[in-house]
């Protein structure tokens, strides 16, 4: 089979939280949305698990900007992620999956690629 | 070349001392040390002995280790009296054999001093020298009423103390005509007996007893010679010391008139090789009855063994500052002008109980000795003017003046010379400090570290701080107080510019005095000041971005990404009803259930979704969420207290409860913890919590900021004796104050020991109002108290704050597949990584 890739919805507008972060669950595994709404871009994904744990918490972190770098800090053991790169601010060799994101009219759709699937969504 | 053998006599605070002083030199290779101690426990600080009855342990008093002992190849006899010392044949003997020395070192110590006074020999009467005396003296005062202390000096007003402490009424007998008769005047003795019979203690001057006889309503009676008498049931003889001088004098070392052994400036003996420190060396006629000079002996005789022919003893100072049941006295060199044309300055406010007095020289140029009694916060510069001849103002007396009549501020850093004593306990000056500065020292911390200055009795740590800052600032070190990147300001700062400007979000705040868009450093602060300010639930949609998730999501993060929770059980009361709903609930969830150490129920394991379900069911059983996630009060902890205890002096569950209720929800720079006691025996461990409540006789004594956790600190004791009313007034000003002026994450102690003036400070600004804002502190947390609501109640009231909690917003019935589980004493718990399912 060949992956291919396709633009999820994932959650509309009214599911985001402003400033904050919330979880969903992809094709991909699970995610985490940010919305920032005084930034432009003011939408990220990356991916809802941290790497240093495995645990998926990544959208509960408390969002921010260090450096002008969008960031997210993990709720676990606090190491900075950036929201753009998924770079660890802590830790060069560590990083996070960053997803593509875009709103759609009221929908929120992350790119995620996507293995056995017959058809990509409309 | 073979070693020689260096014998100790005496693991007493100086003869341990100038071992870690001997250790520290290349001498200490040269040889084979032994030491013997009569007393069965390695060597403690005796000067804080009191502490003992306040929950300190040997091995908290503790100088050093056994361990130490054994890594510095130190062979250490304890409980071994040494009875005998040959000057021919260069031996000891103890009772289990005879040792050969080269250098012998007496580090004996003193011994109380019981007057002859016909009964003394009574198994009541006692002295207050070894952590074995105050056992005897626990003993003794179990189950019964009153304690006598037979003298009126620095010692015997600590063992009122202590008699106090124990839950006895107390009395200080005392021959001379008024307290502290060597450190003060009349005047200063008066005002500090006035002071401590208003704490309860009776003092009894020109007092002379004439024999000690079996009581009839206690065990013991006193008869005095004015024909009167007193009823007792334990005696504490604290009549001074004297040089324990015993083995010097049975092998015919040079002893003073008045005992003690006689030493030259290289503290060495009439003996070559046997040298004597401590209180039982006698320099120049003179015994010193404080650890300070002791410590200097010790250093000068560990720089004479290892070869230093410059070194010498000098003489010390024997100024003296100190707390005596909560009043400050002071005592700096000539106190009692006894130098030829000396001339006074004397400041007595009877209304505020403070009274100074100044001792200048004929031609008013230097301070040559100064009284100070109700408060210390004039010493540091007093001593520093004493010590250093440093010439005085042309008036003199503004240095005791009160600051609103014209009194000078506290002498500067600067002001100080290079070689002032900054540290008496362990010799550091002023240069010392700058040398630690310019070899790198950047903070107060490794200041401390690198120069003990400040470990010893702590008395100058307010000094150490000063001088270390203005040293800092000179070489352009930036004392930083800021934030984070995002704010130019402190806490502090922040608190006011929210309270002052009327701020209500962080978007606000942070477009009109910070810079980009926050993180999580400066959000969460500024989050529980908004929630001081203003208590506005902390799930309004402004607040819930800016918090650490465990706020946010009202429970604690475990280590796999699933919560705990814990209901609030005020004071750790609870009826078998609720406490079977809690069970109920742990198994619906499959909760792990643990006992906390703030007395509570901790249910682990909940994901995020389930949270709100679990939680309308405690609620609905009539519990309320316990804060354990936040910077906020967590728990009064409680004894039983007089409901049930036998010894139970006040209801602790009832206090805890009322506290806990009132408190509880409170937003705090950290977290709060607080404990009630019944009885002094305090079985709640108040002591180590920020706030400690022990039930006393006539109400209540406070501790404030003490805590647990990585350094351990005991509170400090705050009032005495308070109403209901009185310690809820006086805890609601502690906290609001702490709340407003402390930086982020500091908790209670760091906060206070980082104020200027410490707890005396903290003490004048809360009890004495002196700067007046008392009544806006309790307006503050009355408008809290009257604004709490449960958080978790509105949280599942509410339908747009429960959509919080699904754990993917587009898949409400996924479950995260890395929560794995197992099973171990009967309940699951997560699986560790690498073990199997
Ligand atoms: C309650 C209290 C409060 C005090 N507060 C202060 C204060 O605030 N500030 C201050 O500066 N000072 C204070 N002091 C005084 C201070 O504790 C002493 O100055 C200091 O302990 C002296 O040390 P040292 O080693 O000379 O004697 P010690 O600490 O008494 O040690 C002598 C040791 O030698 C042992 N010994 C004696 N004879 C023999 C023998 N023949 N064989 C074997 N061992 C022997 C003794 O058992 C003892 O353990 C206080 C003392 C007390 C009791
Ligand atoms: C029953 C008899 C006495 C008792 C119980 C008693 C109590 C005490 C105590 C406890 C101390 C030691 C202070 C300390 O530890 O710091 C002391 C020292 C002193 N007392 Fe009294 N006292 C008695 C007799 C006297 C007499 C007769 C006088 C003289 C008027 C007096 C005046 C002093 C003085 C001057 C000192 C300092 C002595 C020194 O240098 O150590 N006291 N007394
Ligand atoms: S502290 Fe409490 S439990 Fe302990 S003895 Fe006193 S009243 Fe009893
Ligand atoms: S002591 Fe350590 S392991 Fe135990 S609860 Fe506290 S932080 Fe966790
Ligand atoms: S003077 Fe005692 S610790 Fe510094």
């Amino acid at each position: 089979m060949r992956a291919r890739i396709s633009w999820d919805v994932v959650c509309t507008v009214d599911d985001l939280v402003p400033e904050s972060g919330v979880a969903v669950w992809t094709e991909d595994g699970p995610v985490a949305v940010f919305y920032l709404p005084h930034r432009l871009p003011a939408l990220f994904a990356v991916s809802h698990t941290d790497p240093f744990t495995g645990k998926n918490v990544l959208a509960r972190g408390i969002t921010g900007d260090l450096k002008g770098q969008p960031v997210v800090a993990s709720p676990l053991y606090k190491q900075h992620f950036n929201l753009q790169t998924g770079q660890c601010l802590e830790d060069e060799e560590v990083t996070v999956k960053t997803y593509p994101v875009l709103l759609d009219g009221n929908n929120v759709r992350v790119e995620v690629p996507t293995v056995n699937k017959e058809s990509a969504a409309a | 070349m073979s070693k020689k053998t260096l014998i100790v006599i005496g693991n007493g605070m100086v003869g341990h001392h100038f071992l870690e002083q001997l250790a520290a030199t290349p001498a200490a290779a040269d040889f084979e040390i032994k030491v013997f101690g009569e007393e069965k426990l390695l060597a403690y600080d005796r000067v804080h002995l009191s502490e003992y009855f306040s929950g300190s342990t040997h091995a908290d008093l503790a100088m050093g280790t056994a361990d130490w002992y054994a890594e510095n190849h130190i062979d250490l006899c304890l409980g071994e009296q040494v009875t005998g010392i040959d000057r021919d044949k260069q031996t000891i003997t103890t009772p289990m054999g005879d040792y050969g020395y080269d250098e012998l070192v007496l580090a004996t110590g003193s011994y109380p001093f019981v007057p002859p006074i016909k009964g003394n020999e009574h198994p009541n009467c006692l002295v207050y020298r070894t952590l074995e005396d105050l056992d005897s003296i626990r003993a003794s005062a179990d189950g019964v009423k009153t304690g006598v202390v037979v003298g009126g000096g620095l010692l015997g007003l600590e063992a009122a103390n202590a008699l106090k402490s124990l839950g006895l009424e107390a009395h200080v007998v005392e021959f001379a005509p008024r307290l502290m008769p060597v450190q003060l005047d009349t005047d200063g003795g008066a005002l500090l007996k006035h002071k401590i019979e208003e704490l309860g203690v009776q003092v009894h001057t020109e007092k002379a007893t004439t024999e000690i006889v079996e009581g009839e309503d206690a065990r013991l009676r006193m008869n005095f010679s004015d024909d009167s008498h007193l009823e007792t049931d334990l005696i504490v003889f604290s009549a001074g010391i004297r040089p324990q001088d015993a083995l010097a004098r049975s092998c015919d070392l040079a002893i003073g008139e008045r005992g003690g052994i006689v030493i030259n400036d290289q503290c060495t003996t009439s003996d070559p090789h046997i040298h004597a420190i401590g209180e039982c060396a006698l320099w120049s006629e003179k015994i010193f009855g404080l650890v300070a000079p002791g410590y200097t002996m010790a250093r000068t005789l560990a720089s004479v063994l290892n070869g230093d022919q410059e070194a010498a003893f000098t003489g010390a100072d024997m100024s003296t500052k100190l707390k005596l049941l909560g009043v400050d006295v002071g005592s700096i060199g000539d106190a009692h002008a006894t130098t030829p044309g000396a001339r006074n300055i004397r400041f007595n406010d009877e209304q505020a109980g403070h009274y100074r007095r100044m001792v200048i020289s004929e031609d008013g140029k230097t301070l040559l000795g100064a009284i100070l009694v109700g408060d210390n916060s004039h010493y540091d510069t007093l001593l520093q003017y004493a010590l250093n001849g440093i010439e005085l103002p042309e008036q003199p007396e503004t240095l005791i003046l009160p600051e609103s009549q014209g009194g000078a501020p506290a002498l500067g850093p600067d002001a100080l010379p290079e070689t002032a004593s900054i540290c008496s306990c362990h010799n550091v000056s002023k240069g010392d400090i700058c040398g630690v500065i310019d070899a790198g020292c950047s903070d107060l911390g490794s200041v401390k570290a690198e120069t003990k200055a400040s470990t010893g009795c702590g008395g100058c740590a307010a000094l150490l701080k000063n001088v270390v800052d203005s040293e800092l600032e000179k070489r352009g070190v930036e004392v930083s107080k800021d934030i984070c990147e995002h704010f130019p300001y402190s806490r502090q700062d922040l608190f006011n510019i929210v309270k002052v400007n009327g701020i209500r979000t962080f978007r606000t705040l942070i477009r009109e005095h910070g810079k980009g868009h926050g993180c999580d450093i400066c959000k969460p602060a500024v989050a529980s000041i908004l929630a001081t300010c203003w208590n506005e639930h902390i799930l309004a949609t402004d607040h819930v971005p800016l918090q650490d998730t465990n706020d946010t999501f009202m429970a604690n993060m475990q280590k796999n990404g699933t919560y705990s929770i814990v209901p609030r059980i005020p004071g750790g009361e609870i009826t078998p009803d609720k406490l079977i709903v809690l069970g109920e609930v742990a198994k619906e969830y499959n909760l792990y259930t643990k006992i906390t150490g703030g007395q509570r129920v901790d249910l682990f394991g909940a994901t995020l979704s389930e949270l709100p379900d679990i939680w309308e069911k405690l609620i609905a059983a009539g519990f309320e969420t316990g804060h354990a996630y936040g910077k906020s009060l967590r728990t009064v902890k409680s004894c039983v207290g007089n409901t049930w205890c036998r010894y139970g002096v006040q209801d602790s569950v009832g206090m805890a409860i009322t506290l806990e209720n009132r408190y509880k929800g409170l937003r705090a720079p950290h977290k709060v913890k607080m404990a009630v006691s019944g009885c002094t025996r305090e079985c709640a461990e108040a002591q180590s919590k920020d706030f400690g409540v022990i039930a006393t006789e006539n109400g209540w004594n406070l501790y404030v900021c003490g805590n647990g956790g990585m350094r351990p600190r005991h509170g400090d004791l705050f009032a005495t004796d308070l109403s209901d009313e009185e310690l809820i007034r006086t805890i609601d000003r502690v906290v609001m104050f702490y709340v407003r002026t402390a930086d982020r994450l500091q908790r209670t102690s760091v906060w206070m020991e980082n104020l200027e003036g410490g707890l005396d400070y903290l003490k004048q600004v809360v009890l004495e109002d002196s700067l007046g804002i008392c009544d806006e502190l309790e307006q503050h947390m009355a408008d809290l108290v009257g604004t709490y609501q449960c958080e978790w109640k509105t949280a599942v009231e509410d339908p747009e704050k429960r959509k919080r909690f699904r754990e993917f917003v587009n898949a409400p019935s996924k479950k995260d597949p890395v929560q794995q589980w197992t099973t171990e004493r009967d309940q699951r718990r997560p699986l560790v990584e690498g073990e199997p399912a």
